[in-house]
């Protein structure tokens, strides 16, 4: 199989990997960039759990080949915020009970993250659109979008 | 099988049944008293969403024969909220922390919670869990149940002068 | 699973060159929602994958004299967000925000979901009702203007050559935007493969319908124009009798799927009849997306 260098730079840094055309974006940054944050759920696009945001768009990482993301800053969610530095998005979900298995979280950070930078006082409908491709199989979502919605309020900027 | 005929006060109300022997106290309540917020759930004590409380003690229904009850002050889910429909403040909290998904363990963890904060105002975290340790949720985890009731701990109940 | 090559080209013209000498051995990636997960099935193997998706200047939303382009490059989120195609064609704003999910949005395009060619594919009623036209390019021969009534062949079969792009869609400027209506009824809010996907754009005359588009999917191998009804309005006044006469004729112009999948044919035609009457009400209200 013939392997393709490329260049990504993730959550801030330039990091190189050795790919070829059949691996995508997920199977990258997972396997060869360590960034396990980003999670195998359905492999087609359906769950969202794969989310990273690529080129300021909340996109499924599944759905696009890693030669694709070649010379783009793609951030997950360690570049939103990380444990040391939690964003408030992160601090929300936490205090809204929003995390069970946990396995929906980055990616409904990620969706999340990108709907309150392009509108910073989202409705509750709103919310739920921006999360639709997001499936969570253990909250009954009212807490997640609770969480989103509270840091939505409590953000003066 | 000769049937007893055996008197209930349930949720401040007078009832005169006639029941079966063997009849559980869970299917009394709820098909004979269309009392249908006790859960019947797996009817071997295991999941207590059949509980209430008899003569003020917790107590799982399904495992209670109706006729050993006869005479007793019996309180369901039905019985938690106020006469004039307020809530309980552990319904209430419960609403608050999200701490509602299928609903279907909810009555009986109500009931629990009101139990415990009745009998310790103010209960740890660990209390708490120790309390509703016998009650099974599938849907929440159980993190949203557990702040619900601790927002209550400290509450003290209206004085009435 | 055979050895893939990929190409990033510089330009159009080598992205085209590739198509026509690897002709029915590559193929386009633009979005990748629909290739990939293809590919990862075992549905389609290329030898090449030529990537599309870095050419920017195919990602265009258009207003000129009497119609609007847009680059088949344009990602269904850039349509769903249009203003243009907001004031200009609703129907094609309202089909746009209803397709998958909003990540799948962000990178599917409105090229790529007509040349996928599903029969239920979304962007296609709103822009059958608009009478659009698929430009496409090729490597060595002319590309062509394609009426979009004659573009679909069969499930994810189109007329395009195995070397052809389609690079733009195109249509009139409708005569008045708001009198068009397009309904997807989903067994979800989201992610949903429509069960009926309707469009209708009519041109009325006070209460006499001087010109009726009708489209449909995913109730026959392709999305389709309900050519018959079209016929049956225009000319006349519509009221409740001509669309119960309509309603009961369309259940004969579809041929959904025998076999039952996510819902029966029965219950297709019959949810159709209701979706056509809804949406012509909701037309002839002037309803804005």
């Amino acid at each position: 199989m013939k392997a393709y260098q490329i260049e990504i730079k993730l959550n801030g840094e330039w990091r190189k990997a050795e790919v070829t055309v059949r691996e995508t974006l997920l199977d990258v940054l997972r396997d060869k960039l360590g960034a396990k944050e980003v999670k195998n759920g359905c492999g087609k696009g359906d769950c969202g759990t794969c989310a990273v945001i690529l080129d300021g768009k909340a996109v499924n990482s599944c759905l696009t080949l890693a030669l694709q993301a070649n010379g783009k800053e793609i951030t997950t969610l360690k570049g939103i915020g990380t444990e040391e530095k939690p964003h408030p998005l992160q601090k929300s979900f936490v205090e809204h009970g929003a995390i069970q298995c946990g396995f929906c979280t980055p990616g409904m950070i990620v969706s999340a993250k990108t709907l309150l930078d392009q509108n910073p006082k989202p409705s509750r409908e709103e919310i739920r659109e921006a999360i639709s491709g997001n499936l969570c199989r253990c909250t009954g979502y009212k807490k997640i979008v609770d969480a989103i919605q509270e840091t939505a309020l409590e953000d003066k900027s | 099988m000769k049937n007893h005929t055996i008197n209930l006060t349930v949720n401040g109300e007078e009832h005169e049944i006639l029941v079966e022997p063997n009849a559980l106290l869970v299917n009394v309540l709820r098909d004979e008293l269309g009392l249908t917020g006790t859960k019947y759930g797996c009817g071997t004590g295991q999941c207590a969403a059949c509980t209430v409380l008899v003569n003020g003690e917790s107590v799982l229904s399904c495992l209670t024969l109706a006729v050993a009850v006869d005479g007793a002050d019996i309180v369901s889910i039905e019985g938690v909220a106020r006469p004039d429909g307020t809530l309980d403040p552990v319904q209430e909290a419960f609403l608050d922390h999200s701490a509602i998904q299928c609903g279907f363990c909810t009555p009986a963890m109500v009931m629990m919670g009101r139990d415990l904060l009745n009998k310790n105002r103010d209960p740890s975290e660990p209390e708490i869990r120790e309390h509703i340790k016998g009650n099974l949720c599938r849907c929440t985890g159980y993190t949203s149940i557990v702040r619900a009731i601790k927002s209550c701990a400290q509450k003290r109940e209206p004085q009435t002068e | 699973m055979g050895d893939v090559e990929y190409l990033a080209p510089r330009d159009l013209k080598e992205a085209l060159k590739a198509m026509e000498e690897w002709k029915g051995r590559a193929k386009v990636i633009a979005g990748g929602t629909n290739l990939i997960p293809y590919m990862r099935a075992g549905w389609i193997s290329p030898e090449l994958i030529v990537d599309f998706s870095g050419f920017k200047d195919l990602a265009y939303i258009k207003e000129g004299n009497g119609a609007i382009s847009i680059g088949a490059l344009t990602t269904i989120s850039e349509v769903a967000s249009s203003e243009t195609i907001r004031n200009y064609s609703p129907i094609l704003s309202s089909a746009a925000s209803h397709l998958g999910n909003p990540l799948c949005r962000n990178r599917a395009t409105i090229g790529g979901n007509l040349a996928n060619a599903s029969p239920g594919a979304d962007m296609a009623p709103p822009l059958l009702a608009l009478e659009a036209s698929v430009h496409t390019e090729r490597g060595g021969e002319k590309g062509r203007e394609i009426s979009l009534h004659e573009f679909f062949l069969g499930p994810n079969q189109t007329v395009l050559e195995e070397d052809e792009v389609i690079t733009e869609i195109t249509f009139p400027k409708p005569k008045d935007p708001a009198t068009g209506s397009q309904i997807k009824f989903g067994l979800r809010n989201a992610e949903a493969l429509s069960i009926v996907n309707i469009a209708v754009m009519l041109e009325m005359e006070g209460k006499v319908c001087r010109k009726a588009r009708v489209a449909l999917c995913p109730l026959a191998p392709t999305p389709i124009r309900a050519y018959r009804l079209e016929e049956l309005l225009e000319g006349k006044r519509i009221d409740e009798g001509l669309l119960d006469e309509c309603a009961g004729i369309l259940k004969e112009e579809i041929t959904p799927r025998r076999v039952s999948i996510r819902a029966s044919a029965e219950y297709r035609k019959m949810l159709s009849s209701i979706l056509f009457k809804r949406a012509v009400q909701e037309a002839l209200k002037g309803v804005k997306a």
